[in-house]
């Protein structure tokens, strides 16, 4: 593990900073995002919807919806060749080098990356005739390979059907075909299971496993189930209301969860097996809305065992090893160890 | 033991459709008994909402029965049936968005109230303020419109709408599934200190078996218009009988890193409704399926105590027993 956390990151995100304008005014949506991915590793970033998950992704392709923009912070890169490029200061030409060939996309709702109106294997044929060389005949014993890769059954006459002639399943399937075809570097999946059923998802994050050590991509995976993020990740980043309140490898983050946040995250899932009749302990209240952020700790009006401290602002900073916490309280503890 | 709440028997809902007939739900049976939460789970389009709705007959179900409290539903008439549907009611999905937008909370939650013509106004704002304020909101609420709400707060509002007219059973039709797992902690002990209070009787669908496990004291398992399993909620999550239950309690991603165990991964998509496998409908996804599974449906096999199980390679298993 050290040995990888040592090596450069493929990706290191730096005070990133999001704002969208509103019609009047404007909301931060991530404020001081910080958080580094190694070659070949899986970052999972999990929070409650609107913690700022997908921002973080779409910044990171270079696709933020028109009234956003990267206020601060950059997105260092590290390109095949070994340059290091800051993705938020890309400009649009050099970026369409990048997206697609090295970095790829996945999303929840394949249909936002197929096109109804082509087949599959024409989809995956223009990808390559965009960022290959490769001739008519080779193109289409790489569409074939890339749906036996992912397991389409009878892929020669797959190729041929229409998304919409195609289970839910299986167009993730192709989806996930369409954005390795180039075999990228990194894959960013923004909850890629979450809309389907327990047992299909099961088949698509083996899949995933399987293709990341074939393809050795590192993989940033967003999604806000905790069960998802212990069979995924390597490293773990957890997010609320825009901001990453704990970092930490995943068996860390699971042995020794040191955010209030983390904590009240893993005692609300239900854990077959838990005695009878024992209660979960929800979180109380709800997220606030970015136009409404408290001042300090962005959590301290839920936190249970919020102080009079909380109420200034905190950043993520390291507890032990690669664990890093944004929480005065969990610093504090560590001083008065240091100095008792 | 005491007479279950409900016995539904046999009950068949069958859909004709421009591209075929679609059997959502087939000659299923099971007891709820009272007092207890009973949830159902199965993958998308197994038939888990039209189930909840037939045994209402909020949907005429093509054959079949539900007797409630020993009165068989579908033997009433419209005037009994409005009778006895103030006892049984059911929680949508999105409960606020299918209803008009411009309905103030206190209208909605009064809906039954008033169409049963129960109190005056009056009376009506206070039993719909008490009815807020058991569900965790507040009484200034009432006047505020639903678009207004988070969706935690959403389900609470369709919960206290469906409590308005003190029924003995409720239906609630993926209450938490859309929610944001902090707060569907919250909405789970909201129902658990509800059935509690009320003495209860629910049918929880959901497809999140971990939530069912916590929620519910039985569970049933549906897969392509059948009940493939039924039985006490933690046997069935740790002495799975069924092939598919086995599956589905293996596919949960276990919150614990290195957690999960061996996985039997099932093999490729649920069949069209349209055209299901003869036989046992799962035998196209079996990991033990043998040619006996096509010949006829697989009858139930007592699989433990109130544990029943829809397979013809159980009995084998129990004869070693
Ligand atoms: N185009 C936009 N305009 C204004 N606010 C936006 C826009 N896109 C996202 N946001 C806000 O940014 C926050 C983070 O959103 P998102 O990254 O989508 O959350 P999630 O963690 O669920 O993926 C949310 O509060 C969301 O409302
Ligand atoms: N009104 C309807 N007309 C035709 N088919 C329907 C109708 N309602 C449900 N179905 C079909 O019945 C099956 C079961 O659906 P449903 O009860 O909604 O499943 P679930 O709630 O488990 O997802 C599906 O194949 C669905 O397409
Ligand atoms: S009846 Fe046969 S096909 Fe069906 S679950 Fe049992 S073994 Fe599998
Ligand atoms: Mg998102
Ligand atoms: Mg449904």
């Amino acid at each position: 593990m050290s040995a990888t956390a040592a090596s450069e990151p493929v990706l290191e995100i730096e005070g990133l900073r999001v704002a969208f304008r509103a019609r009047r005014s404007a909301v931060t949506a991530l404020r001081d995002v910080g958080v580094a991915l190694g070659a070949g590793r899986t970052l999972a970033l999990v929070g409650e919807s609107g913690s700022g998950k997908s921002v973080t992704s779409l910044s990171v392709m270079g696709l933020l919806p028109r009234n956003g923009a990267v206020e601060a912070g950059r997105i260092l890169y590290r390109r095949r060749d070994g340059t290091r490029v800051d993705l938020a200061r890309l400009d649009e030409t050099r970026f369409r080098a990048i997206r697609g060939r090295e970095i790829a996309m996945i999303f929840q709702e394949p249909m936002s990356s197929l096109n109804p109106l082509f087949t599959v294997g024409d989809q995956i044929g223009e990808m390559l005739l965009l960022h290959t060389d490769l001739d008519a005949r080779a193109r289409r014993r790489r569409v074939i390979e890339m749906l036996e890769l992912v397991e389409i059954p009878a892929a020669a006459s797959r190729m041929n059907a229409y998304p919409h002639e195609l289970s839910g399943g299986m167009r993730q399937r192709v989806m996930i075909a369409l954005a390795l075809v180039c075999e990228p570097a990194l894959l960013i999946a923004d909850e890629p299971t979450t809309a389907l059923d327990v047992t299909i998802q099961a088949q698509i994050l083996d899949l995933m496993r399987r293709l990341q050590r074939e393809l050795r991509m590192a993989i940033l995976f967003i999604t806000h189930d905790m069960g998802v993020v212990a069979e995924m990740a390597d490293d773990v980043a957890v997010m609320y209301a825009g901001a990453v309140v704990e970092a930490a490898p995943v068996a860390t983050l699971f042995a020794r969860p040191s955010h209030p946040y983390t904590r009240g995250l893993l005692a609300t899932i239900p854990r077959p097996g838990r005695p009878r009749g024992e209660r979960l302990v929800p979180i109380p209240g709800s997220v606030p809305a970015l136009s409404a952020m408290p001042p300090g700790c962005a959590f301290a009006p839920r936190c249970p065992i919020a102080v009079e401290a909380c109420r200034e602002p905190v950043a993520l900073a390291p507890l032990e090893g690669d664990h890093r916490v944004a929480c005065h309280l969990a610093h504090a503890h560590e001083t008065v160890a240091a100095h008792g | 033991m005491a007479e279950p709440l409900l016995q539904i028997r046999d009950l068949t809902k069958t859909f004709v459709t421009p591209r075929g007939t679609v059997r959502a739900v087939d000659r299923v049976s099971f007891d709820i008994p009272r007092g207890s939460i009973t949830g159902l789970v199965g993958e998308s389009g197994s038939g888990k909402t039209t189930l909840g709705r037939t045994l209402l007959r909020l949907v005429e179900p093509t054959s079949g029965h539900t007797i409630f409290d020993g009165t068989d539903l579908n033997a009433l008439d419209a005037a009994g049936m409005r009778r006895m549907r103030r006892r049984m009611q059911i929680i949508f999905q999105d409960p606020v968005s299918s209803l008009n937008p411009r309905l103030t909370v206190g209208a909605i939650v009064a809906e039954g109230l008033v169409a049963h013509g129960i109190g005056t106004a009056r009376e009506r704002r206070e039993r719909v303020a008490a009815l807020l304020e058991e569900v965790g909101l507040s009484p200034d609420h009432m006047s505020r419109f639903p678009h207004e709400f988070s969706g935690g707060q959403r389900q609470r509002i369709g919960i206290a709408r469906a409590l308005a007219l003190e029924p003995d059973f409720i239906v609630a039709d993926e209450s938490v599934s859309a929610l944001d797992v902090s707060i569907q902690a919250q909405v789970l002990n909201l129902l658990l200190d509800l059935r509690a209070r009320r003495d209860l009787t629910m049918l929880f669908i959901a497809h999140d078996l971990s939530v069912v496990e916590y929620l519910c004291d039985q569970t049933v398992v549906m897969y392509l218009g059948r009940v493939v399993e039924v039985g006490p909620s933690r046997d069935l999550y740790t002495a799975p009988a069924h092939p598919y239950t086995r599956a589905l309690v293996s596919a949960i991603p276990v919150p614990e890193p290195g957690g999960a165990g061996a996985r039997t991964i099932l093999r490729g998509d649920i069949p069209s409704p349209l055209s299901p496998p003869s036989g046992c409908v799962f035998r196209t996804r079996c990991p033990i399926a043998a040619d006996v599974c096509a010949e006829d449906p697989p009858v139930a096999v007592r699989a433990g105590p109130d544990h029943i199980a829809y397979c013809k390679k159980i009995e084998a298993a129990h004869d070693l027993v």
